[in-house]
């Protein structure tokens, strides 16, 4: 079969005695990778490369003629993430958490990325104006006031991190579960959570709302997990998805403490098995040093408390908060151990690959580099029979990995790497290759008539690592695992059109005076400000 | 043996990481020479900054590398070194002996900073000065020193043995502040004197500190007083305040102090 590209889009047919002619025969040809969930830019992952000065000194990357040096195994410099990521025929990358304060550091971080496009989702879920509206049951002015911020965030979608429980962090606690009041609010995570999903489905937002569950990383938590999905299931139409749980390996674990400490997935997968209202990420965890960083603040001074470690832990002022832990996963270590079986139960029990997708939630559970090496834990019983016999005891009794005999097909790494992804994310022109879709195309250097990857392992794994070709819109960026021309990608954003003019009423204007320290004419990005964006015009409801 | 002349003062830093004897180890005289190192942006061969002489001595000579000169500007001399010896006749820059596993380094001069960062094992001597951060951890990183000797017969700057794991590090001069800061194990001896807080957040270990130190860190609580300190094989006779820390950190890290040269700290004997 051939496979036509012109001007950055496939098409039906070409002048073959004019057109560049890549023969693939023998490999697996595939849509650009697409990654929903990768922390690759912004205020965090910069002030983690600061706080890790010897996580570069290990890893460096010499300039060459077409491209620029970089530093960095868990954090790459921008560059470096762009080249690493395209290098494994990846174009498209999700940037979640982005606190609405750092856009502009977001989106100029984000713009030196190159190779990929991308997008960023905006911090809602404690969001004194949304709290607001949505205590006062205001869902359509939430909605207008969601739409206003898409567009002076140049945002993506709804992502809420522990909702309530930031905001409660910003007076030194926590919400203990969906139904602890947020502290000065008077409101519940759960209310949160369903108004938001509202406020999405008024919006019609191509993503669902992205959550990053409450109590994450805490034994037990899979209960709060299936909670966070039950609590929005009536909201659900025709079986689409209407939430998108994210790294649920982090959310997924059983037990009282760390001692008796197991793993959720089974329950997880479950639920998730006969509801088609949710989508997941794995948020897998690779046994390597990396650096932790979420805008889940009460979480990460858990994690500090835990390793001793050197710690960041900041709030951003009315929107969100934010930390960074270095942290080290080990195989001997019977919850880390625990947490890397926990990923790939998930992958491997929930039975539809078009609703759990591969993530390590780059940086938190390894480095994104790791992806083949995922790859094949997923397509080969032995692969991860080779590394259960390394782990902590305790943690390979209570595994139930060695139970499971799936493995994935080529066809089902296609879904969870990237077509399942562009689905969820509402990219249609993207992890597919049908005609009038964008020509991003990776293409693999293994041949899946011949190589069998339950046993050949280790070939599937170097040529995932190092593609023969990636394609970026048409042009030729990687060939044979080597950037050959450095491309800058587009940047999405939602630009909703509501029936009334997007505008901040005097009320608001008034507490932007009163709480932030940006002045609400300084706050919106300006015009102009993306170099090169690719805004997506959707009409809502309101 | 190889003896490298410096042919001219250098006025930029020269990283030369090749300068070791792992990497002249089997190697012809000519392939030595072309060996590359950076004069701040611009590449060099080894023979464009020294006259290399090369002497067919005895055997045990054969892994020797001789610098004369003043090389204050050259970096990361004897980086992951082995096996075989470095003498250099003058002061070195610095990341003297970086990561370095085996065999001695001697210097008659000064030395820059990061002298023995990261050491697995070996021996570095200085006859001269010492920089900062000997022996330390990278910055940022957590894995300093973890084997081998220093030998400082001069002064040494601030945060001696950073986040040390393991080793010995002798000073015979004073020492700067902060020795000792994160220490996890090993052993530090300065004869001279300290500029104080010593041992910070060091939760295992042994700091020895003969001369004066203006105080004590209030995280460290005072044990006994000792007739004398064992390091490595001698030992150091003279009254010392033992002191436990960090207990901030939950450490039991042990601090000597001298009691002769400290009357300042007397008070600490009504706790005792």
């Amino acid at each position: 079969m051939d496979l036509a590209i012109n001007n950055g889009k496939i098409v039906e047919k070409i002048n073959e005695n004019k057109a560049k002619v890549i023969d693939a025969s023998g490999m697996i040809v595939m849509p650009g990778g697409v990654d929903i969930h990768c922390h690759i830019a912004g205020a965090d992952v910069n002030t983690g490369r600061l706080l890790r000065p010897e996580d570069h000194f290990r890893d460096v990357e010499a300039k060459t003629a077409i491209t620029r040096s970089g530093v960095g195994h868990s954090i790459p410099s921008t560059f470096t993430t762009g080249y690493r990521y395209s290098r494994m025929g990846y174009t498209t990358l999700m940037n979640p958490s982005m606190p609405p304060l750092e856009a502009r550091h977001t989106h100029e971080e984000l713009e030196d990325t190159p190779m990929v496009d991308k997008a960023t989702y905006p911090l809602l879920g404690d969001w004194w104006f949304v709290l607001e509206h949505l205590r006062d049951g205001l869902i359509e002015e939430c909605a207008a006031h969601v739409a206003w911020m898409m567009a002076a965030t140049r945002g993506y979608a709804i992502k809420l991190v522990n909702p309530g429980g930031l905001e409660a962090w910003g007076f030194g606690s926590n919400v203990k579960d969906l139904d602890d009041s947020v502290p000065h609010f008077n409101i519940t995570p759960r209310e949160i959570i369903r108004g938001l999903c509202k406020v999405n489905k008024l919006l019609n937002m191509p993503h669902t709302i992205h959550v990053h569950t409450n109590n994450l990383g805490k034994p037990g938590n899979y209960v709060t997990a299936i909670e966070t999905m039950k609590c929005v299931e009536d909201l659900a139409e025709e079986n689409r998805p209407n939430i998108h749980i994210t790294h649920c390996q982090f959310s997924a674990f059983k037990g009282s403490d760390w001692q008796t400490m197991s793993s959720g997935a089974e329950e997880i997968a479950k639920y998730v098995n006969h509801h088609n209202h949710v989508t997941l990420d794995m948020g897998q965890v690779i046994f390597t040093d990396t650096t932790t960083m979420t805008a889940d603040g009460p979480f990460q001074y858990g994690l500090y408390q835990l390793t001793g470690n050197k710690w960041i832990n900041h709030d951003v002022e009315t929107e969100t908060s934010g930390g960074i832990v270095p942290f080290r996963y080990r195989r001997k270590s019977a919850v880390n151990a625990i947490q890397w079986s926990i990923g790939l139960e998930l992958a491997l029990l929930i039975e539809n690959p078009w609703k759990i997708y591969l993530t390590t939630d780059h940086p938190n559970g390894g480095p994104f580099t790791s992806y083949p090496t995922i790859i094949t834990w997923l397509m080969s019983q032995v692969a991860r029979k080779k590394t259960i016999s390394k782990i902590h005891k305790r943690a390979r009794r209570k595994s139930l990995l060695t139970s499971i005999e799936r493995e994935f097909s080529f066809y089902e790494i296609a879904i969870v790497t990237r077509a399942g992804q562009a689905k969820a994310l509402g990219l249609t022109q993207k992890g597919q290759l049908g005609v009038g879709a964008d020509a991003d195309v990776a293409i693999y250097n293994v041949n899946p008539e011949l190589v069998d990857p339950s046993k050949k392992y280790k070939k599937v794994r170097r040529a995932f690592k190092r593609a023969a070709y990636t394609i970026k819109g048409g042009e030729i960026v990687v060939k044979d695992g080597e950037i050959v021309k450095p491309v800058s990608g587009k940047t999405f954003w939602v630009d909703v059109k509501t029936s009334l003019p997007l505008e901040v009423n005097d009320d608001l204007k008034r507490k932007f005076r009163e709480y932030w320290t940006v002045e609400y004419e300084n706050y919106p990005l300006r015009k102009g400000f993306l170099h090169n964006p690719a805004p997506i015009s959707i009409k809502a409801e309101v | 043996m190889f003896i490298l002349h410096p042919k001219r003062l250098f006025k930029v830093p020269v990283e030369a990481e090749n300068i070791g004897p792992d990497v002249f180890d089997e190697k012809s005289a000519n392939e030595i020479a072309m060996l590359q190192v950076w004069e701040g942006k611009r590449k060099r061969r080894l023979d464009e900054l020294f006259r290399i002489e090369h002497k067919t001595a005895n055997a045990s000579e054969k892994t020797t590398i001789r610098i004369s000169g003043d090389v204050s500007k050259i970096r990361r001399i004897g980086t992951k070194m082995s096996m075989g010896k470095i003498i250099i006749d003058g002061n070195v820059g610095m990341h003297l002996g970086e990561e370095m596993e085996g065999g001695v380094i001697t210097v008659t001069g000064n030395a820059g900073s990061w002298v023995g960062g990261m050491m697995k094992g070996g021996t570095i001597g200085i006859k001269g000065d010492a920089g900062d951060y000997v022996g330390a951890a990278y910055r940022g990183s957590t894995k300093g020193m973890s084997g081998g000797t220093i030998i400082v017969h001069g002064n040494a700057g601030n945060e001696v043995g950073c986040f040390m794991r393991n080793g010995l590090i002798k000073v015979y001069g004073n020492v700067g502040q902060f020795a000792g800061i994160h220490m996890g194990k090993g052993t530090i001896f300065v004869q001279g004197n300290s500029e104080g807080r010593a041992g910070a957040q060091m939760r295992k270990g042994k700091i020895v500190i003969c001369g004066n130190i203006p105080s004590i860190l209030p995280t460290f609580t005072v044990e006994s007083i000792k007739p004398k300190v064992k390091i490595d094989e001698e030992k150091v006779i003279g009254s010392f305040y033992m002191f436990v820390g960090d207990r901030a950190e939950g450490g039991e890290g042990k601090l000597y102090v001298s009691q002769k040269q400290n009357q300042h700290l007397s008070f600490y004997e009504e706790y005792l």
